[in-house]
């Protein structure tokens, strides 16, 4: 018989998600009690303050590493516990609030007006209706998209802590819905952005539906949901149960390659980075990336680590379809948001390549990518906000023909950050590929060696892509209407810089960074 | 007229310079620890005139020169320094930050100063700071003149980069940045699309290169566990023998990289069309310095190239193809940077070819590569001058008689051109008839081909510089109604005169006394004698007529008959030649059309096997609406499908694997 135990809880441990769960809950009631008119000066500030609290409290957090909220069940000696706050936990949830600031920020974007100017008015109104004119004319303003990318946060924070199975498809939930929600309330072009948001939830529901088939399978093997458990289960277990482990581990990997955008789970990907409002992509590309392989190396590493030999196989043929599938159709895009969702999907297959060295190098190496990838993405999603014409997006590429000779230092910068996407020497991206890469060479053995130079293929394909930008952006006569870039407040420009100093600070001095990424590169379970 | 003598050296260097090599450099002391700051003076530079904006217009292309000045004290001042040491106290590191660090990554970033890159150090600060002053006559009306200065310092900069890196890493880093400077310079000039297209060009023939370099280092990484020289070069002592394989590849990595850098075959194309920039910056990326890189990066890769002969022989083999390439396609141009452009080509095809030699060369590419620096910037400079005179044409049909107008510029350009052609005693006859006799050493059919290959390039060489200083400077003027040709102002003509005693002198102070040979001995092993297969002075003498006979010949052509306003039409070779050997013909076709074609079917299968059939409309019908409505008619459902079978598909093949 089992009796009740207490869960022990380090309250100072799990602070950051408390604080974020909680600013996400104020900012519901603010919603509901505070007057339209302060509404979203005050969600905005409260966010990021949450946001920047959290942040503290997980350098607090540091000096309490361990598993939490749960028990050791000391009759079998089995940790049963729900949350693991460890090294790669703690660094992806300070990276994730840290870039998640950059991402609000560019949310509470107003471009002059008195609401965010990037989403409708009334996400419940059919577009082109009466509902949506009045709401347009009431000066009505989608102020919940802060609670909302708040919960979203959290549930990333939470993606790469967790300990079992059944806290990760939590987590993986919490982080998804409100994020199809956000995907959905573009304020031009709503039909587009309905559509993606639909079809994001439709196949994010499909993939979860694999998440938890393939949890159902785990426990079938191993009588557990728990990582531990099941990775001692698997160097205890009986090959005979295979037939269970295989499929099982690889549909778990599968719900979340479907967050990172690996193929062939990528299809939502341009729709989506397409549809979503522009800051609502960026926030997406930055932190579900970095959330999910946070998850990703969580999984590899200690619940599945000893079955590594029954699913790396197909790790590697993910990863090199992510690559060449991403840069190969990058080549042919005309949409900037759909170019950079294609190169988002290249990206996380280099960042695969990193997982699959399995030692704490593949580990640091894949913090560094995510943090470095982020940071770049989240700026350069920010400018394509800001190329307009006629009061919308200008996101066909033609529309960009000439805006180095208008807008130099606009174009300069959005330059430099697709260098670093492309990953050319003193930007992040080149140090970023170089870990991931010496990662997977050094451990990874000849299978190593392989997907490295199919990567660095890849990764010369998508220099085309980035210089055709560059090119086009400098070398091509503007159209003639002219695309006009609009001037941003504060807090864009803010997040702008941030983003491309820590792009440019990384590519020149990315040791203290890197050493960090070291440092936090133990698991424990 | 005495021969052969740089070719000895003391034996007492030899031995010194061996330790050098095989030890470690010591770290810097005294002066030359402030090594960074060669560096750090351009780079300043670069980066406050871009940051300053405006305000620093009037003041700061004047900056910019002092800076890239100082550069050039700093590295004298260091260079007197290292001659007062033993040989084989004279390499000096300098660290400069702990780049990447822990565990396996680790990678410092320093500096290496030693003979070698120091002669790279004086080259690019000398010539380098010549052609700022140049610059401020030149550019002097040009309203984004801090701009173009801000390029100049950024190139100087990564150039010192590039050549000092103590790593292969971050030599990587220097590599990228003359790219970039080479590439905002090429376009610096951005309105007109003729010159943007070219930047292009070359950015692109770069990227090819880097991907090789890319994987070479990869491989260092992977076979020596470090990328920084000493570690590499006790790698390749170590795997020697044993990992020929691995050795050729990386060796022909790194060629890859130093073809697209150099223009050499095959990735030449982009010179030609790079020089749609400002001349000065033809004279100091596309000439003396920045192409001379693949040079640089092929004698200080010596080490792992010498482990490889099938390595060494593919870089013969390009140096030699290149130098006859450009030759011959240098005697059709009539764009008067053009042809010059084909002969860099060529002559870096020289020094590719000495450099493949293995260490019988290196010294002699090196020293070529010096005096090039000279003459070929003393040649652009001089072009740059009568363009400035001429209202900016090219065309040298269009010229012709010209020397009583520009003295100064006729006497230094044709200084320079006595010394690229190898007139005797000039620069270019002591470094080029050093490669030539060192092309004629070995055994086999070897020394026949490439020294033959290397004595008629000799001979194209003064065939069509001639052609091109008859053309320009003499004969019946062919100027056009509106020029009024005159001489430039100061600021231009000082520099070409001082790169016209280089160009006369250089060869003489460096090689009859053999001060570069024993400067470089670490390098190349204390040269023996050469021994080529005819005598030397037989060389010499049959180089001499050869040369002689190609000015005879362009005289006859260019000189004593009239040259024709209008490019006559021209035999098969000389139309192959005006467009560049149909080399962009074979781009064309062998890179660009498939390469275009895999493309279009990749779309097209993404089309259809993503989108469903109706992805074929999205051609025809363009716009949102049409995109929505294709949205609304099944996306998620082939999604779905999609994403299913991806999922069959792998567990069934995990399966069948376990």
């Amino acid at each position: 018989m089992t009796t009740f135990q207490v869960a022990n809880i380090d309250y100072i441990a799990i602070l950051p998600l408390l604080i974020v769960f909680g600013t996400a809950v104020i900012g519901v009631l603010v919603e509901a009690f505070v007057g339209r008119e302060r509404r979203h000066t005050i969600q905005a500030t409260l966010a990021v303050a949450g946001l920047l609290a959290a942040f503290v409290a997980v350098i607090v957090a540091t000096g309490h590493m361990g598993l939490t909220l749960g028990h050791v069940d000391t009759a079998t000696d089995r940790h049963l516990f729900a949350l693991s706050i460890d090294g790669p936990a703690l660094f992806m949830q300070g990276a994730l609030l840290l870039l998640s600031v950059l991402g609000v920020l560019t949310m509470a974007e107003r471009l002059g007006g008195t609401g965010s100017d990037t989403f409708t008015p009334s996400g419940a109104s059919t577009p082109g209706s009466q509902i949506e004119a009045v709401s347009a004319r009431a000066g009505l303003i989608t102020s919940e998209v802060f609670p909302l990318a708040m919960i979203s946060v959290g549930g990333m924070m939470l993606f790469p802590t967790v300990n079992d199975l059944i806290g990760m498809f939590v987590a993986l939930e919490v982080l998804s819905l409100p994020l199809y929600v956000l995907t959905g309330l573009a304020r031009r072009r709503r039909l587009l952005s309905q559509e993606a948001s639909l079809k994001y939830f439709l196949l994010g529901a499909f993939s979860s539906a694999f998440f938890l088939f393939g949890t159902a399978l785990l426990y079938g093997y191993a009588g557990s949901v728990y990582f531990r458990d099941l990775s001692q289960a698997v160097s205890a277990g009986p090959i005979s149960m295979n037939g269970l482990l295989v499929p099982g581990a690889f549909l778990v990997f599968v719900g979340l390659f479907f967050k990172i955008g690996a193929v062939p789970f990528h299809a939502w990907t341009p729709d989506a980075y397409q549809g979503a409002p522009t800051p609502v992509t960026g926030f997406m590309a930055a932190c579900t990336k970095a959330a999910a392989f946070g998850a990703i190396l969580r999984l590899a590493y200690t619940g599945l680590d000893t079955a590594r030999w029954e699913w790396t196989n197909g790790l590697i043929v993910v990863a090199i379809l992510t690559m060449v599938v991403g840069s190969v159709l990058a080549v042919t895009q005309t949409d900037m948001k759909r170019l950079l969702a294609y190169s988002a999907i290249s990206h996380a297959g280099f960042i695969l390549v990193g997982v699959i060295a399995f030692d704490q190098k593949g580990i640091s190496s894949v913090l560094f990518y995510t943090v470095a990838y982020g940071f770049s993405t989240i700026a350069a999603f920010a400018i394509v906000g800001l190329v307009r014409q006629g009061g919308s997006e200008a996101t066909h590429l033609s529309q960009w023909a000439g805006l180095g000779r208008n807008h130099p230092l606009v174009a300069g910068t959005f330059a430099f950050l697709l260098l670093a996407f492309a990953g050319i020497p003193l930007t992040s991206g080149f140090v970023a590929k170089y870990v991931v890469f010496s990662a997977a060479i050094g451990t990874g053995g000849a299978t190593g060696t392989g997907l490295v130079i199919i990567g660095i293929v890849c990764s010369a394909i998508t220099v085309f892509v980035y210089l055709r930008i560059i090119v086009l952006m400098y070398f091509s006569d503007a159209p003639d209407d002219t695309v006009a870039f609009v001037t941003p407040s504060a807090v864009t420009t803010f997040s702008i810089a941030i983003g491309t100093m820590v792009t440019l600070a990384l590519g020149v001095l990315p040791a203290a960074l890197l050493d960090l990424a070291d440092r936090s590169s133990v698991f424990i379970r | 007229m005495s021969t052969g003598m740089g070719t000895l050296v003391h034996q007492g260097t030899y031995a010194a310079g061996l330790a050098a090599q095989d030890g470690e450099a010591h770290a810097a002391t005294g002066f030359t620890a402030y090594a960074w700051l060669l560096i750090a003076l351009p780079a300043f530079g670069a980066l406050f005139l871009l940051v300053g904006g405006r305000r620093t217009n009037s003041f700061g292309p004047v900056l910019a020169t002092l800076l890239s000045w100082g550069s050039f004290v700093i590295g004298a001042i260091i260079t007197i320094s290292m001659m007062g040491r033993a040989a084989g106290d004279r390499p000096k590191s300098v660290h400069l930050f702990d780049w990447i660090t822990g565990g396996s990554f680790d990678v410092q970033a320093g500096l290496l100063i030693d003979q070698l890159s120091i002669c790279f150090v004086l080259l690019i600060t000398f010539v380098g700071s010549l052609i700022h002053v140049y610059s401020l006559g030149y550019m002097q009306d040009d309203p984004d003149k801090r701009r173009f200065f801000a390029y100049l310092n950024l190139f100087v900069a990564a150039m010192l980069l590039l050549v000092l890196a103590d790593s292969y890493l971050l030599l990587y880093v220097g590599w990228e940045g003359v790219g970039l400077a080479s590439y905002l310079l090429i376009g610096f000039w951005y309105h007109n699309p003729v010159f943007a297209t070219a930047g292009n060009k070359s950015f692109f023939a770069n990227r090819v290169g880097d991907f090789g370099m890319t994987v070479a280092i990869i491989l260092m990484f992977f076979y020596f566990g470090g990328v920084d020289f000493r570690t590499v070069q006790a790698g390749v002592a170590g795997l020697q023998g044993a990992h020929q394989g691995v050795m050729t590849a990386i060796a022909l990595t790194l060629l890859l990289g130093a073809t697209a850098k150099s223009a050499q075959l095959p990735l030449q194309s982009w010179l030609g069309d790079a020089m749609a920039g400002p001349t000065p910056v033809s004279a100091l990326i596309h000439a003396a310095t920045m192409v001379t890189a693949g040079v640089y990066l092929v004698v200080r890769a010596g080490p792992i190239f010498e482990a490889s002969p099938t390595a060494q022989l593919v870089v013969v083999i390009v140096g030699s193809a290149t130098l006859i390439f450009g030759a011959i396609i240098g005697c059709a141009k009539d764009d008067i940077k053009k042809a010059l452009a084909a002969s860099t080509i060529s002559q870096i095809g020289y020094m590719m070819l000495a450099a493949g030699l293995g260490p019988i060369g290196y010294a002699f590419a090196i020293f070529h590569l010096l005096t090039h620096g000279f003459f070929k910037a003393g040649l652009f400079l001089g072009a740059g001058s009568v363009m400035h005179g001429m209202k900016d044409q090219v065309d040298m049909r269009r010229f012709g008689g010209l020397w009583v107008m520009m003295k100064v510029t006729w006497v230094t350009f044709g200084l320079a051109y006595l010394s690229i052609i190898g007139f005797p005693l000039l620069s270019g006859f002591w470094s080029k008839d050093k490669i030539i006799e060192a092309a004629f050493v070995g055994e086999g059919w070897r020394p026949w081909v490439f020294g033959l290959a290397a004595l008629i390039g000799a001979g194209i060489t003064a065939f069509y510089m001639s052609r091109l200083f008859f053309m320009t400077f003499h004969g019946k003027r062919r100027w056009t109604d509106e020029v009024h040709p005159h001489e430039s102002g100061l600021t231009m003509t000082v520099p070409m005169v001082v790169l016209a005693f280089g160009s006369a002198f250089l060869g003489l102070i460096l090689g009859p006394t053999g001060i570069i040979t024993s400067w470089l001995a670490p390098f190349t092993g204390g040269v023996q004698e050469l021994h080529p297969v005819i005598p030397e002075s037989a060389v010499i003498a049959l180089t001499l007529i050869l040369v002689a006979i190609g000015i005879a010949l362009a005289w006859m052509m260019y000189l004593r008959d009239e040259v024709p306003q209008a490019a006559p039409r021209g035999n098969l070779l000389t139309q192959a030649a005006r467009v560049d050997l149909y080399q962009d013909h074979v781009n064309e076709a062998l890179l660009m059309r498939p390469g275009i074609h895999l493309t279009r079917s990749l779309v097209f299968a993404d089309n259809e096997g993503v989108d469903g059939a109706v992805g074929g409309l999205a051609a025809f019908v363009g716009g949102t609406s049409s995109r929505m409505r294709k949205i609304q008619n099944g996306f998620v459902r082939s999604y779905a499908l999609t994403f299913l079978t991806g999922i069959v598909a792998i567990i069934g093949a995990l399966w069948v694997i376990s």
